[in-house]
């Protein structure tokens, strides 16, 4: 689960991390106010960010900074009346229901620092490094010996001694060294306590030096969480974050009856029982020319209600010209699935090719319904095996086009 | 020989009493799985539907039924600490079925369980673990068995034993996946390659045998003859395993990875299939794979016929 920046500055506030002043706000007059708050407050700039997800705001025009509260107001104006197209959302863009408004400051170095699940060592770890406020995909590319990398301990979480190896490597001097480790140590407990799954600051920054800060300050400039969905059950006040404007539709529907459903931009719709199979399917659809239009995964306990509702959202995209269904039976009973693809046809109405592979649990009564309904449902194809399922379903699409 | 269990282990359920530990416990029982009783706090003196014990705790069980191996459908929020206390009572093959354990609890799980180097666990979000049994009678899912063991969900009757395998020829399987394990045994018995023992290693982010140690068990195990191993999209797991196959394994491996076409960043199902870097792609781990001397299928429906070349059968 993600969460937005204005959400994720919060939770560094709440945890005692340095973050500059800064409001979200709804509407263009509370825009306004709050540039007032802050120009008042000594500010002479403030940054003005939309709150979504998706990334690529910087050249879409949705980040700005200004230095008078006319040029917050236009800022607002234009973010909150404009949709938002980036290449991450799609020609129709996303309508901006949010910003942040923050005090802008001055940078005289940025960092990175970020905790992530470590599957290969089997905790969380800590990546830093020096070279922040860029991808930092791109300095492990092209500089991996600048990101250093400290694994926590499962049971302890990060040591004080860590914090100031990392601070240290990263040349942090004077009194910044203690304000790092102070931000080091306080970020490991906020993921562990919240049950985060990323945690990341980019850029961490210095700010230049003063008289009364001759090392100038670290704090924390953005911030991106993502949360264990498995821990939401314990993180009431994380799982109260979310929001469903942020999810592809489909998907969210999906979820609702325990589907696991991603959308994919090919033609040809997926229904399979647990995920290593789906995405196998989905791997042998391509590789017989054919294009995935979904990932499905209806799991092993779905009513014959759920799968039925995976039917209907898989058919409701106008792009699936043709469906394959391709089940394992293990817990999941082949006889339920066959019921549920009767039921669909009656319901829904298979207008474009099926293609029907069962194996495994019951599937000696379930061939049985599918035979007796097979005058129900004309579109629909069996096939032996899973070969011969991505043969069969990718030929009849193809006709199709 | 096998690895892990046999027909001769003695399993117990903790979470014998909710309607997936019954119904899971009543299908390894019709396997032949010796089933000894289970495990639901409260309900200890009971017995259930098929007049096995239930006990309070998992020291109770295994004190009075001589268990060396479970099976865990305990809800979630609760499984880590049942995983500990199947340890801490001795017991040496764990299998968590449970999906949707916190990743936080199972780093907790997994640094404690170094504690207990006699007790192997298997998952969670997994299938579970079978020694396939010969069959009695029968066929195809009506079919019965004998001296196996089946501990977790899936199909018994797919399975096929060494000595009931035309080619006398058997495998270990080894998988992140539940369904796609079900798909590549069935493959493999379809071509009369039996299975000596097949493991759901799960699908989650941290858990607990991984491919590493299980191919170091049949490497070692003198009726394996290759392995399947089946991966998926993200983690290392998989080039890890591929780097000790090339030093270390003396049979062949065949291989299939799913997820060449998943899109970068989204999670497909499991908590652990989301590609983050390009060392995650399944195109990545093919290649280090094939490098490594695996006999890698692209195509999931090729998984038997890829065994059964490099085994020369």
């Amino acid at each position: 689960m993600k969460i937005h920046e204005y959400q994720a500055r919060d939770l560094l506030a709440d945890a005692g991390i340095p973050v500059p002043s800064g409001k979200m706000v709804q509407t263009i007059e509370e825009a306004e106010q709050q540039a007032k708050v802050l120009f008042d407050a000594g500010n002479t700039k403030i940054v003005i960010k939309a709150q979504v997800h998706a990334g690529g705001r910087g050249k879409a025009g949705f980040v700005k900074l200004v230095s008078s509260v006319d040029e917050a107001r236009e800022a607002a104006k234009f973010m909150l009346t404009n949709r938002m197209v980036s290449p991450q959302t799609g020609e129709d863009g996303l309508e901006v229901k949010r910003l942040l408004l923050a005090a802008g400051v001055e940078i005289e170095k940025e960092y990175y620092l970020a905790i992530t699940v470590d599957r290969t060592n089997n905790t969380s770890t800590m990546i830093a490094s020096a070279e922040g406020g860029v991808e930092i995909e791109a300095v492990a590319e092209s500089n991996p010996d600048a990101i250093h990398k400290t694994p926590m301990h499962p049971l302890l979480g990060l040591e004080p001694y860590q914090a100031r190896q990392l601070a240290f490597k990263l040349g942090f001097v004077g009194k910044q060294v203690g304000q790092a480790v102070n931000i080091m140590m306080r970020l490991a407990k906020l993921f562990i306590s919240s049950d985060a799954s990323l945690a990341e600051i980019n850029p961490l920054i210095v700010t230049p030096p003063t008289d009364e800060h001759p090392n100038g300050l670290v704090l924390a400039i953005d911030a991106k969480f993502s949360f264990d969905d498995n821990a939401m059950f314990r993180q009431k006040h994380i799982a109260d974050m979310f929001d469903p404007a942020e999810e592809n539709p489909a998907e969210m529907r999906a979820n609702k009856f325990d589907l696991s459903y991603v959308a994919l931009d090919g033609n040809i719709g997926c229904l399979v029982n647990g995920a290593g199979l789906a995405m196998s399917t989905m791997d042998i659809v391509k590789l017989h020319g054919g294009e995935p239009a979904n990932f499905l995964d209806v799991g092993g306990s779905a009513t014959e209600e759920a799968v039925t509702e995976a039917f209907r959202i898989i058919l409701s995209d106008k792009r699936v010209q043709g469906v394959l269904v391709n089940i394992f039976g293990g817990i999941m009973e082949c006889d339920k699935i066959a019921r549920a693809i009767v039921a669909s046809a009656k319901e829904v109405g298979f207008e474009v090719p099926l293609v029907v592979r069962l194996e495994g649990t019951n599937v000696a009564a379930a061939r049985k319904i599918l035979e007796a309904a097979r005058s129900e449902i004309p579109s629909m194809t069996t096939a032996t095996d899973l070969a011969d399922a991505a043969k069969k379903v990718c030929a009849a699409v193809t006709v199709a086009v | 020989m096998a690895i892990l269990i046999d027909g001769k282990t003695k399993v117990i359920c903790q979470g014998i009493t909710g309607s997936a530990g019954a119904t899971h416990t009543k299908g390894c029982l019709g396997y032949g799985t010796q089933m000894a009783g289970g495990v639901t706090p409260g309900k200890g003196g009971q017995s259930d539907d098929n007049g096995l014990p239930i006990f309070n705790t998992v020291a109770d069980a295994v004190d009075k039924t001589g268990a060396i191996a479970t099976m865990i459908f305990v809800p979630p929020p609760f499984a880590g600490d049942a995983i500990l206390e199947a340890a801490a009572a001795g017991i040496e093959v764990i299998c968590a079925i449970t999906e949707g354990i916190a990743t936080q609890d199972m780093i907790r799980v997994k640094a404690v369980l170094n504690e207990y180097p006699n007790s192997h666990l298997i998952g969670p979000n997994c299938p579970g673990v079978i020694t396939p049994g010969r069959k009695v009678s029968g066929e195809g899912a009506t079919a019965t068995f004998e001296n196996g063991c089946k501990i977790g969900i899936m199909p018994g009757y797919i399975h096929l034993a060494k000595e009931d395998a035309s080619t006398g020829k058997a495998v270990g399987i080894i998988s992140r996946s539940g369904t796609l394990t079900y798909e590549a045994v069935w493959q493999c018995s379809e071509l009369g390659i039996g299975q000596t023992t097949c493991v759901g290693i799960g699908g989650d982010p941290v858990k607990g045998l991984n491919f590493i140690e299980l191919l170091d068990m049949f490497n070692k195990d003198d009726e394996t003859d290759g392995v399947v191993m089946i991966g998926e999209i993200g983690g290392s797991d998989e080039t890890d395993a591929a780097r000790w196959i090339k030093e270390n394994m003396t049979k062949p491996v065949a291989a299939f990875i799913a997820g060449k076409t998943a899109p970068k960043g989204k999670r497909m199902g499991h908590a652990g299939a989301i590609i983050g870097g390009k060392d995650d792609t399944a195109q990545a781990k093919i290649e280090v794979l094939q490098s490594c001397g695996i006999h890698v299928t692209e195509s999931p429906a090729d998984i038997g016929s890829t065994m059964a070349a490099a085994l020369g059968v």
